[in-house]
């Protein structure tokens, strides 16, 4: 069994920087775990710690139980891809492939053996003889997989594979990986995955759970569809959905029919089921979260709608991505191609919000106060 | 149409133009080049003059020596290398050769080994004092080798390895040239380090990565730290001079001072001819790693 557990982990870099401030994180067995954050939140940092690349500055990692603070890289049961592939230059794709194994001193049979299976489930019996260089960047990342598979570790660990390549390519990669993934775990391998990305889209693809990490801190672990519809703070809020969710300054009022958010001269009262989850002590200075997915036309005579000013409206083909003034304040409303360009003549359209996917933040700490 | 037609001779009259302008460039373009040409071709031939009469000289009789300046023998003989090959002592220069073989083989091995080992250490590991000890690596340079050759000298007597090839050896297996430590290190610098973490990861041991994966991607540096230790080593003449006094044990800058030495009426001919031979094995070894060798400065020097 391979889960990874990692206690209170700190890192504070040679020049006195605190890189990882107290992380803390259960990677069941078999897991896909993706770290995702942007760029500088401590994803690398953290990730190069469980491999031990990177010392330890406090609280510890175990690897199927056993602590590895301490022990080598080669000792700890994992492989690596890196982001930029980092294959040995001057060896055949054959030899990067064996490299480790024979390391580990394994029998020529059993060497041959692996590399042959491996070359076949990754479809680069091919490119074998062949050097780095003479791959293409699709090519050079399928060996590197290959190299981190032929080990059998008990963790997988990916920094950013993908980012070097193009979006096509980086499409199909993911699928490519999350299948394989599978297939390991059906066939009863270890297949525990941390997965680095700074991409929200990888992350909510392939990740059986997200950490979203942010300045060296956790900011929520979750499934993909609890993080997108429940996010415990602002910055997780922000950070996943695109386009990004609407965050508006707003009052938080309380009357008889339940609670109101007050914008501009804009009221929006919140539905049902989200009044019920307000919590009692939050406080009247708040944001309000709305994501522009969440937004639909208002009918004529509807008593909710919210009077929109249109500016700048991007063009996606089946929808559009329109920049609206509600209320004096900014928004993004995705609404299909047609109904909008039917509703928008004449510079302002009647929207109806979505009153029970609405969130409301604390503006002081953050913390979502919508979840009860 | 007349209108078209007018346009048509208009845009001949431009195409014409054109070309005319075209023709000119070239013919502009062609002459800055020769000139170029010639110039360089000037320099050049003033440059490989020296060396060119050295050459010419070995095979005139020592009378012609000093009675033209061309360098192309009115009438060409060997004598000066045959005589020049048997010298004056006991020994050929063939000897001479062997010696110099002898301090050259070991000192470039244990020079390619210990500046390689040290350089990755500076690179890529952390440690204590690590700061210091790189500057006064670095400080070592700048101090003037002649500085170092008495205290030298007296260590190297007290332990009795004077007239003994020792040393001569011993100070480059400790990575004694500070120079190439540096230039690795430079080198190093300009490599990613994700291949030796990927090493790590594979299970390999710090040598292990030193030896399997640093140094086949420092090999065009290695081979330049080679190609230097060689060609100053065979150069060499003051720490020969300084520890050596067994004429047996004399390598070939040596034995060139010697033969100027021990012959009253000097033989030009059979020094020049010593001193072409004696070119003869740089040039040779330099030609041969050129490719790597200038891939290997060029990319220590830009990048790092
Ligand atoms: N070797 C190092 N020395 C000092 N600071 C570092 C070092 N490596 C990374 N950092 C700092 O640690 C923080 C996290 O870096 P990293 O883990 O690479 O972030 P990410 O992978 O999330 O982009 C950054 O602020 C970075 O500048
Ligand atoms: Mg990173």
């Amino acid at each position: 069994m391979a889960q990874l557990s990692i206690r209170n982990l700190e890192k504070t870099y040679g020049g006195g920087f605190k890189a990882v401030h107290g992380v803390d994180l259960e990677v069941a067995d078999g897991e896909f775990m993706v770290l995702v954050g942007p760029s500088g939140c401590a994803k690398s940092t953290t990730l190069r710690m469980i491999a031990g690349l990177e010392t330890i500055s406090g609280g510890h990692i175990s690897i199927g139980g056993k602590v590895v603070n301490n022990l080598a890289p080669g000792d700890r049961g994992i492989a690596m891809v890196f982001q930029n592939y980092a294959l040995y230059p001057h060896m055949k794709v054959r030899k990067n492939l064996s490299f480790g194994l024979k390391l580990a001193g394994e029998k020529k049979a059993e060497i041959e053996r692996r590399v042959a299976e491996v070359a076949e489930v990754l479809e680069i019996e091919p490119l074998l003889d062949r050097l780095p260089r003479q791959l293409s960047g699709g090519q050079a990342q399928r060996v590197a997989l290959g190299r981190a598979l032929i080990k059998k570790p008990e963790v997988f660990l990916f920094d950013e594979p993908l980012s070097n390549l193009d979006a096509k390519l980086r499409a199909s990669m993911r699928v490519r990986i999350t299948e394989l993934h599978r297939r390991l775990k059906a066939q009863g391998r270890s297949s525990t995955v941390v997965y680095v990305t700074h991409d929200q889209v990888e992350a909510m693809t392939m990740g059986d759970r997200i950490c979203v990490m942010k300045e060296g801190r956790i900011m929520q672990v979750a499934d993909p569809a609890t993080l997108y519809e429940r996010p415990e703070n602002l910055f997780v809020a922000g950070f996943i959905g695109m386009p990004e969710m609407n965050l508006v300054e707003a009052r938080l009022e309380r009357g008889p029919e339940g609670h109101a958010l007050r914008f501009g001269d804009q009221v929006l009262r919140l539905g049902p089921e989200q009044n019920a989850r307000i919590a009692a002590n939050a406080p009247e200075e708040v944001t309000l979260g709305l994501r522009p997915q969440h937004f639909r036309l208002a009918g004529p005579d509807d008593s909710h709608a919210l009077e929109a000013q249109v500016g700048k409206v991007d063009f996606l083909g089946h929808e559009v991505d329109a920049h609206v003034t509600i209320g004096g304040a900014k928004f993004t409303v995705v609404l299909p191609v047609e109904l909008f360009r039917e509703a928008s003549r004449g510079g302002s359209i009647r929207l109806r919000a979505d009153e029970n996917r609405v969130h409301v933040f604390d503006r002081a700490s953050g913390a979502n106060v919508s979840l009860a | 149409m007349s209108q078209t037609m007018l346009d048509d001779s208009a845009a001949l009259d431009a195409d014409a133009e054109a070309a005319r302008h075209l023709a000119l460039q070239e013919r502009r373009r062609r002459l800055s080049m020769i000139l170029r040409y010639a110039v360089l071709t000037a320099v050049g031939f003033l440059m490989l003059y020296p060396l060119l009469w050295l050459i010419g000289a070995s095979f005139k009789n020592n009378a012609e020596i000093f009675s033209s300046p061309g360098f192309i023998p009115k009438d060409p003989t060997l004598s000066g290398y045959v005589k020049g090959w048997e010298t004056s002592t006991p020994y050929s220069f063939g000897r001479f050769f062997w010696n110099t073989f002898l301090i050259i083989a070991p000192k470039v091995v244990f020079t390619v080994i210990s500046c390689a080992a040290v350089a990755y250490g500076f690179a890529r590991f952390q440690f204590p004092g690590k700061r210091i000890l790189f500057a006064s690596l670095i400080a070592t340079l700048l101090l003037p080798n002649v500085v170092t050759r008495i205290p030298q000298y007296l260590l190297f007597s007290e332990m009795g390895w004077l007239d003994s090839y020792l040393p001569l050896w011993v100070p480059s297996a400790f990575a004694g040239d500070a120079f190439f430590v540096f230039m690795l290190v430079q080198f190093l610098r300009s490599i990613p380090p994700d291949m030796e973490e990927a090493a790590r990861v594979d299970g390999a041991k710090s040598w292990q990565v030193l030896l399997f994966i640093v140094a086949p991607m420092l090999t065009p540096a290695l081979i330049s730290v080679a190609l230097f230790q060689f060609m100053w080593t065979m150069n060499d003449f003051l720490g020969p001079l300084i520890y050596l006094s067994s004429v047996e044990k004399f390598p070939v800058s040596l034995a060139l001072k010697l033969s100027i030495d021990t012959s009253e009426a000097f033989d030009w001919n059979r020094i020049l001819a010593m001193s072409v031979l004696a070119l003869a094995p740089s040039l040779v070894v330099f030609f041969m790693a050129q490719k790597y060798f200038i891939e290997g400065i060029s990319a220590g020097g830009v990048k790092g």
